[in-house]
């Protein structure tokens, strides 16, 4: 491991004594660990990348993942593949014209939307970024009737007005993907705040990357909805890069997962490429929210591995880094959990022919749906 | 003369101006490593440094309220949004403060500073990165608007503006980047006067005045008018939106007695509205038919290709106002 990587962990060492796996604001000697961390920080930085120095697995702060039912593993593998095939799908749709516009896919991501989203119910809200393909299908949206939308198509969700960047699904708790950076996270604080006006048990859950943490309007809410303790999970997809800038070029501080706690905020840095730490870690999140104690920050260590957007060259990175991030990615990590509790390759190749079939068919689903009526254009101003 | 694209234009005026005048830098999202978004920035790090090219988070509102605090002390920052349409996350910044700071401080201070990147639609990138910003500018008093449509104009403007002493809004268009045209060879000094519109096409019946990428679309639909109903538009091009040009347009409608005002972003309290009221405030007795105005639906920009084109106030539509205008 590099010199970063230790700095890092030591750090870590100390964080860890808060049980259960995230510290009760004020409750871990926080500061303390911060000061360490800044000086160790000043001396080392921006040396090495953090892009290449914190490998997911070493990221986890011994968050406790009891092991998921096998049968939940593998209806877990079949909507990260399902994510994975779609975004695949439309890198090709896009590579060949069909697709305009900016479009941003999640491969790579899968774990953080699809281990959340098993650990909230039906009933919770969530809203993310453009960078929303993985949460709406996590969420249960049509993958058919999603590509339809991203293509600009009359099925799509939208009617084909939002597109890539605006994924919605009301029905299925999603209130909107949103194409301002940052934009979304007040938007779930307004959510929560209406499920605990109302008295309900609702909580809600907002998705950001890294670099949406340098928005104004993240602090502004981090602040609010700590002091109210609105049911709210913050839920930082740290990919370590904002478009084509690596994080730690822009970041004053590398684990950004401690920002939040200056706002009294229980935070915690997990591997976000692991659908049981992430499904861990929101299940606790969602238990604190729903018991009044508050939001909760998570940071999902992730990695893209295809580019910020179709068409990106993608000049600001090694192959050599892509390469051994594939190692952790989250497909990979969930066969070879479902390898060790003995599954057998034919079922999971069973899957990959299913996944791959009903893929093949909301494609031709979304390709054969006409084109939006231009009277269309005109609705929906108002209501 | 050389060809070069609007992108190029435009890096050359950067690269051209930081050269003369040490104060200039340049500072905003993926500006320095990665060269821009749109590349329009490209390679200006390894020649001026990371002191003089700055990359920063995405924050809007700290970056472009440090572009300010920088120019308050007689620097040129040149500040990049990536869209322009983000303009609105940092809008107390540049319409509560950069706008007023020169007024309020009874002139003590003057703020040098260029807030330029790209807008507008036609490449299907839906409602928060497609939208036209120009009159949301130009509503403001106290920040100058440019919104040149050629590589030849972006150039000679941008230097201008660099040079300027206020506040300028500089529009690209991400439809006219990968546009070539004649650009003057490097390093001369080729410079634009902020303020001046330019006749792009002679014609006699009737006077389209338009700006940034609706140029190219008037142009062509003029084409045709002209091929297929003997209609001779001439087209004036703002190129500056505040201060406007009024000068130039009036001439042409003391020729032509039509005026049609084309823009992209909306009708209602557009570009063109001004125009049209100017006109009848101004020259009402130069108008042979009633001053109109072209601008897009009022409608959020939709993703889908067919819904975009539909509500984008391009070319056909320039053609049908223009023969509806000559019927009256
Ligand atoms: C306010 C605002 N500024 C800039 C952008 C352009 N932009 C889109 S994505 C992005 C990078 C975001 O990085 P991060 O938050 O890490 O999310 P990721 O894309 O890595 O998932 C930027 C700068 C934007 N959409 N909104
Ligand atoms: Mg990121």
């Amino acid at each position: 491991m590099t010199q970063r990587g230790e700095t890092q962990s030591k750090a870590k060492s100390t964080d860890d004594s808060a049980a259960p796996g995230f510290s009760q604001p004020g409750a871990n000697d926080v500061s303390g660990v911060q000061d360490d961390w800044v000086a160790q920080t000043l001396k080392t930085s921006p040396a090495i990348s953090i892009t290449t120095d914190i490998l997911p697995s070493d990221s986890a702060m011994g968050i406790e993942a009891p092991p998921l039912p096998t049968e939940q593993l593998l209806e877990m593998y079949r909507g990260a593949l399902t994510i994975r095939l779609m975004e695949e799908s439309l890198l090709a749709a896009a590579e060949e014209g069909k697709i305009g516009g900016a479009m941003h896919t999640a491969i790579g991501h899968e774990a953080n939307a699809i281990g959340a989203a098993f650990a909230l119910r039906p009933g919770d809200y969530i809203t993310c970024t453009y960078r929303g393909h993985h949460h709406g299908l996590a969420w249960g949206m049509d993958p058919g009737r999603a590509i339809a939308e991203v293509m600009g198509r009359a099925d799509g969700f939208a009617k084909g007005k939002g597109g890539s960047m605006h994924f919605v699904s009301p029905e299925h708790g999603l209130m909107g993907a949103n194409g301002i950076v940052g934009a979304q996270a007040p938007h779930a604080a307004g959510l929560a705040l209406a499920s605990w006006l109302r008295g309900e048990d609702r909580v809600a859950i907002t998705f950001f990357g890294d670099g949406a943490f340098y928005q104004g309007v993240m602090h502004e809410t981090f602040n609010i909805a700590a002091k109210w303790k609105l049911p709210l999970i913050f839920y930082c997809e740290n990919n370590r890069y904002s478009e084509m800038t690596p994080i730690w070029r822009t970041s004053s501080i590398d684990d950004i997962y401690l920002f939040p706690r200056s706002y009294g905020m229980a935070s915690m840095q997990i591997d976000g490429n692991d659908v049981e730490v992430v499904h861990a870690a929101v299940s606790q999140a969602a238990a604190r929210a729903r018991a009044g104690e508050g939001p909760t920050f998570i940071e999902g260590i992730t990695y893209r591995l295809a580019g910020h957007m179709a068409g990106d060259l993608e000049t600001y990175r090694p192959q050599a880094e892509i390469e051994m991030q594939k190692a952790y990615e989250p497909l990979t990590v969930l066969r070879q959990k479902l390898r060790a509790r003995g599954v057998e390759e034919t079922q999971i190749a069973a899957i990959n022919e299913e996944v791959d079939e009903s893929m093949d068919e909301a494609v031709a689903f979304a390709e054969g749906s006409p084109w939006p009526d231009p009277a269309e254009a005109y609705r929906d101003v108002y209501t | 003369m050389r060809r070069t694209t609007y992108i190029q234009a435009i890096n050359e005026a950067l690269r051209e101006e930081m050269r003369r005048d040490e104060n200039v830098f340049l500072i905003g999202e993926d500006v320095g490593h990665y060269g821009g978004l749109f590349r329009v920035t490209r390679n200006l790090l390894d020649e001026f440094g990371e002191k003089r090219v700055l990359d920063t988070p995405i924050s809007e509102q700290a970056f472009v309220g440090m572009a300010l605090g920088a120019a308050m002390v007689g620097m040129r920052p040149i500040v990049e949004l990536m869209y322009m349409d983000f303009t609105l996350v940092a809008a107390d910044q540049i319409f509560n403060q950069i706008a007023k700071y020169a007024y309020m401080t009874g002139g003590l201070l003057n703020i040098p500073l260029v807030i330029r990147g790209q807008q507008g639609g036609g490449k299907r990138y839906g409602s928060q990165h497609s939208q036209s910003v120009e009159s949301l500018y130009a509503h403001f008093p106290g920040i100058k608007v440019v919104a040149p449509a050629t590589p030849y104009d972006a150039k000679g403007l941008l230097k201008s503006v660099i040079r300027d002493d206020n506040p300028v809004a500089f529009l690209e268009h991400k439809m006219l980047y990968f546009t070539r045209g004649d650009a003057p060879p490097p390093d001369e000094e080729h410079l634009i006067p902020i303020g001046k519109a330019e006749v792009k096409r002679e014609g006699s019946d009737l006077t389209i005045a338009t700006f940034s990428y609706c140029l190219l679309q008037a142009l062509e639909g003029a084409a045709t008018l002209h091929e297929k109903y003997g209609i001779d538009c001439e087209i004036v091009d703002l190129r500056t939106i505040e201060p406007l040009d009024t000068e130039t347009i009036w001439e042409s409608v003391a020729k032509t007695g039509r005026l049609l005002a084309v823009h992209e972003s909306y009708a209602m309290c557009g570009i063109g509205a001004e125009l049209v009221a100017r006109a009848y405030e101004e020259v009402p007795h130069l108008l042979r038919a009633p001053a109109r105005r072209v601008g897009m639906a009022p409608v959020s920009i939709p993703v889908s290709r067919a819904l975009e084109e539909e509500v984008l106030p391009w070319k056909e539509e320039i053609i049908a106002t223009v023969l509806e205008m000559e019927r009256e």
